[in-house]
């Protein structure tokens, strides 16, 4: 019974940080933009893909690793300057519409350059899973949160200790005043994107040995990294990282008590509750238009 | 008999107390100017009475009726309208169409009417793009009536929104800085207009900050100062007044 | 001259009138038929969408939803239950309209995107819930459904429906194009241009975002069921995601607050993978680099871009 329960907090644990890490990367660049960039689930494939593919080829797993990583900032840091930055005075509905033909302009690309099929990275440290208090726990799980845990330590650190950091954080707030205060805003722009490109693809790695990754994965983890972000309320890392966490417990919740064939309906329930009965979600800024 | 009377209202964002147990009357067929150093809440004020913001605490009234809970559009029909302080023009619309929205309210605005282009509502039309050229020609803006709004110029744009505010028909119209980012003969333009709009019988309201202009034009004069009221009368007592003499210019 | 004709709302209509009763003689088979009325199916749903999301400013990320939402009430109704065509497409229009209305409601309230995201969540769940319960909706294989019956008379057939949609579209045109034109039209622009300035003049903005969107939700909710009768065979992927892309891409694409740009792009939106499945692997990326580069270039989209050389080159 109690073993049961577990093992669905841990599988929800584990996937729920990939929502975090997703929807952290959707929160970021909302922060400096108030862009939503449809295409942040496409890092996440792209960094997965790359890594199995470069370490098919023969390159050393960890250096295959950092390779796709690169690779994926590289993507982030292109679609930033040549599909977001020209269309910067445009609508909010046609920016988004731009963001979701680079996804699928992304999703061609890796259809073609890899192939449709699936693939599995091999998990870090072996695979016998651990059995804690009657739940198994992969190794690969342990990996995924421990991850997580250190990035969100170090973007804290980076965003409150660095003038970099504090530099996004202002941009975010008021991107006029920190024109004026001298902050680039458009490299701002661009390091946001860079960032989440390389969160994406931090995340596809690490648990792409648990889920497997194919050129398609991107589109269900970017729309459910968003559905994080605005459970957390869009604009806030922490809450991005709670709300990815709440969404992957409450959806292996749903998977193993309720009927797994809605599984997937369980983010989009979510959302609609949030934006019912909490629009701002629940770390967002409650705040006043001014006339 | 007060066309807006406003009592010990109190407006507070979480420790900023942007409005202090206001209480004041305005009479209809008057000017009247609230005037105050920046951040004396003034647009606080236009927006709790316009109901773009809710009181923390006290009451205004409209013609006697207690307005709290009633929602902006909601007091368009009591007879009340507005200016913006940073412009609110419609730039995804022509000039004379931003002035027609005015109108809303006299118009048959229903859905299933218009689908089907009733004559009622074409006729209609018609006849409030007269009225819409009318006023524009009427706030000195006329030769921007077959213009795009987004290619005139501040100044056009300033006097397009009055129109907008005029083309409601209102009992009471609220200016909120109508002269900010003028120069000083375009500000005779304005001041000229206000007279010419309160000798319709409109009672006008305004904010301002150009000091030749509202002490020239106005019946009385509010003066705010953190959030409370300083002193109150014409413009001479006003002028008189040590007090506001201190908190405007400081003590010399 | 081209200019004037694209600017006024008869000069359009004409040539539209033009072309859909000239293009059957250009039309070399069944086939072709069948695309231009997928095309002109689209096209209706895309105006009323356009409404909503070129005029009016709101953005919905989920009419694929209601689309096949009203395309399975229909589906089932008549199929399974055997009732008339046009009351199962009445069925579905007050089951769609209601969702709409109950769902837009609380949430235009608020002032910012947040109609995308609870649209998005809304699309999707109508169209897992349309792949999970196969016991009435066949799940991700699809259902068949009967040719659409009016008093016993059955529509069947490409040429028919072509009349039938070609007829449909005119009147969805003159439909928006009359109401952009009116109190209500300027009040629902006025929403987009500044939503504060038209509370202040008396507009229920909420009341008209959320009429709108409902109106915009029942077209996509009719054009779903007629759809459903002419195909003769529905899947999920009608509610999906995807399909609400499409929709609102087609609405930015061929211009947003043009209605006639509406009906261009869900031509092009239908016609590209048509011309691109030659390059079968490669659609993809063609496709999706087409999407990014006419909206980085032509932001405002393409009919009023071209409209706008045109006049600059009349000048």
């Amino acid at each position: 019974m109690f073993a049961e329960f577990l093992q669905y907090v841990f599988s929800g644990v584990t996937i729920g940080s990939t929502y975090a890490l997703v929807g952290l990367g959707f929160a970021i660049i909302y922060n400096a933009s108030h862009v939503i960039n449809f295409a942040q689930g496409e890092f996440v494939m792209i960094g997965s893909m790359a890594a199995v593919f470069l370490s098919a080829a023969g390159i050393p797993m960890p250096l295959a690793i950092l390779c796709a990583v690169a690779l994926t900032i590289l993507v982030g840091l292109a679609l930033e300057k040549f599909a977001v930055e020209p269309a910067k005075n445009a609508e909010v509905v046609t920016i988004i519409i731009i963001t979701i033909g680079a996804s699928i302009f992304l999703r061609g690309l890796a259809q073609v350059i890899w192939d449709k099929e699936f693939h599995a990275l091999p998990p870090f440290s072996g695979e016998a899973p651990f059995i804690i208090a009657g739940a198994t726990i992969l190794p690969q799980s342990l990996w995924v949160l421990g991850v997580t845990l250190v990035i969100v330590v170090a973007l804290g650190w980076f965003f409150n200790r660095t003038l970099m950091g504090k530099a996004i954080l202002a941009t975010a707030c008021n991107a006029d005043a920190a024109r004026m205060m001298g902050i680039n805003t458009r490299f701002i722009l661009l390091i946001a994107f860079g960032l989440s490109a390389m969160l994406g693809a931090i995340a596809g790695i690490i648990i792409a040995p648990i889920t497997t990754t194919s050129y398609d994965v991107g589109v269900m983890l970017g729309l459910k990294g968003f559905v994080a972000a605005v459970l957390g309320g869009l604009g806030s890392a922490v809450g991005a990282i709670v709300g990815g966490l709440i969404l992957g417990i409450a959806e292996a919740m749903a998977a193993g008590y309720i009927s797994s064939n809605y599984k997937d309906a369980v983010p989009f329930v979510i959302i609609l509750l949030i934006l019912f009965f909490l629009p701002s979600g629940l770390f967002g800024a409650r705040g006043t238009e001014r006339v | 008999m007060s066309l807006l009377r406003v009592e010990s209202l109190s407006k507070s964002f979480g420790g900023v107390h942007a409005i202090e147990e206001l209480s004041f009357e305005i009479k209809p067929g008057t000017i009247h100017s609230v005037i105050g150093p920046n951040g004396a809440g003034k647009t606080t004020l236009f927006n709790l009475i316009t109901a773009l913001y809710k009181p923390t605490t006290g009451k205004i009234f409209l013609a006697d009726q207690d307005i709290n809970g009633k929602k902006p559009y909601q007091l368009a029909r009591l007879g009340m309208s507005r200016t913006f302080q940073n412009l609110q023009i419609c730039m995804n619309m022509t000039a004379v169409e931003n002035v027609m929205v005015g109108r809303h309210l006299h118009l048959n605005s229903n859905f299933l009417c218009a689908m089907f282009r009733l004559p009622q509502v074409v006729n209609g039309d018609r006849a409030c793009r007269e009225k819409a050229a009318g006023l524009m020609e009427f706030v000195g803006t006329g030769k921007y009536v077959h213009a795009d709004a987004n290619a005139m110029p501040y100044g056009a744009l300033k006097r397009l929104e009055i129109a907008r505010a005029l083309a409601a028909e209102p009992k009471i119209l609220l200016l909120d800085e109508p002269a900010a980012g003028l120069n000083a003969s375009e500000t005779g333009e304005i001041d000229q207009l206000i007279q010419k709009i309160a000798e319709t019988g409109v009672t006008v309201v305004l904010v301002e900050h150009d000091m030749k202009l509202v002490m020239h034009i106005s019946d009385y004069l509010l003066v705010l100062n953190f959030g409370k009221k300083l002193a109150e009368g014409t413009p001479d007592e006003i002028r008189a007044n040590p007090e506001v003499i201190a908190a405007y210019l400081g003590t010399s | 001259m081209v200019a004037k004709l694209a600017n006024s709302r008869y000069g359009g209509m004409a040539v539209l009138v033009l072309v859909i009763t000239l293009l059957p003689l250009l039309l070399p088979n069944p086939y072709y038929y069948d695309v231009v009325i997928h095309i002109g199916i689209s096209a209706i749903v895309v105006v009323g969408l356009n409404l909503l999301v070129g005029y009016a400013g709101q953005i919905s990320l989920g009419h694929g939803g209601f689309f096949g939402l009203g395309a399975y009430t229909t589906g089932i109704l008549t199929a399974h239950y055997g009732w008339p065509s046009l009351l199962a497409l009445l069925a579905g229009v007050l089951l769609v309209g209601s969702l709409a209305f109950l769902t837009a409601r609380p949430i235009l309230r608020l002032s910012g995107h947040y109609l995308a995201m609870a649209t998005l969540g809304l699309g999707i769940i109508i169209s897992i819930v349309i792949s999970t319960e196969d016991w009435i909706t066949g799940g991700p294989d699809g259902m068949s459904v009967p040719p659409f019956q009016l008093f016993g008379w059955q529509v069947y057939g490409e040429k028919i429906w072509y009349w039938i949609i070609g007829g449909l579209l005119l009147l969805s045109i003159w439909l928006a194009l009359n109401i952009i034109d009116s109190p209500a039209g300027r009040a629902l622009r006025a929403v987009h241009g500044s939503e504060i300035a038209a509370q202040v003049v008396g507009v229920d903005t909420v009341h008209y975002k959320v009429l709108l969107f409902v109106v915009s939700a029942v077209f996509a909710s009719i054009m779903g069921s007629l759809n459903a009768h002419y195909a003769g065979f529905i899947t999920p992927n009608q509610a999906g995601f995807f399909h609400s892309i499409e929709l609102v891409t087609m609405v930015v694409l061929g211009g947003m607050a043009s209605t006639f740009g509406a009906v261009i792009g869900a031509a092009i939106l239908t016609l590209l993978p048509q011309l691109l499945s030659g390059f079968e692997d490669w659609e993809m990326v063609i496709f999706g680099l087409i999407l990014m580069l006419t909206l980085i270039f032509m932001p405002k989209g393409l009919v009023p871009t071209i409209t706008a050389m045109l006049k600059g080159n009349a000048k």
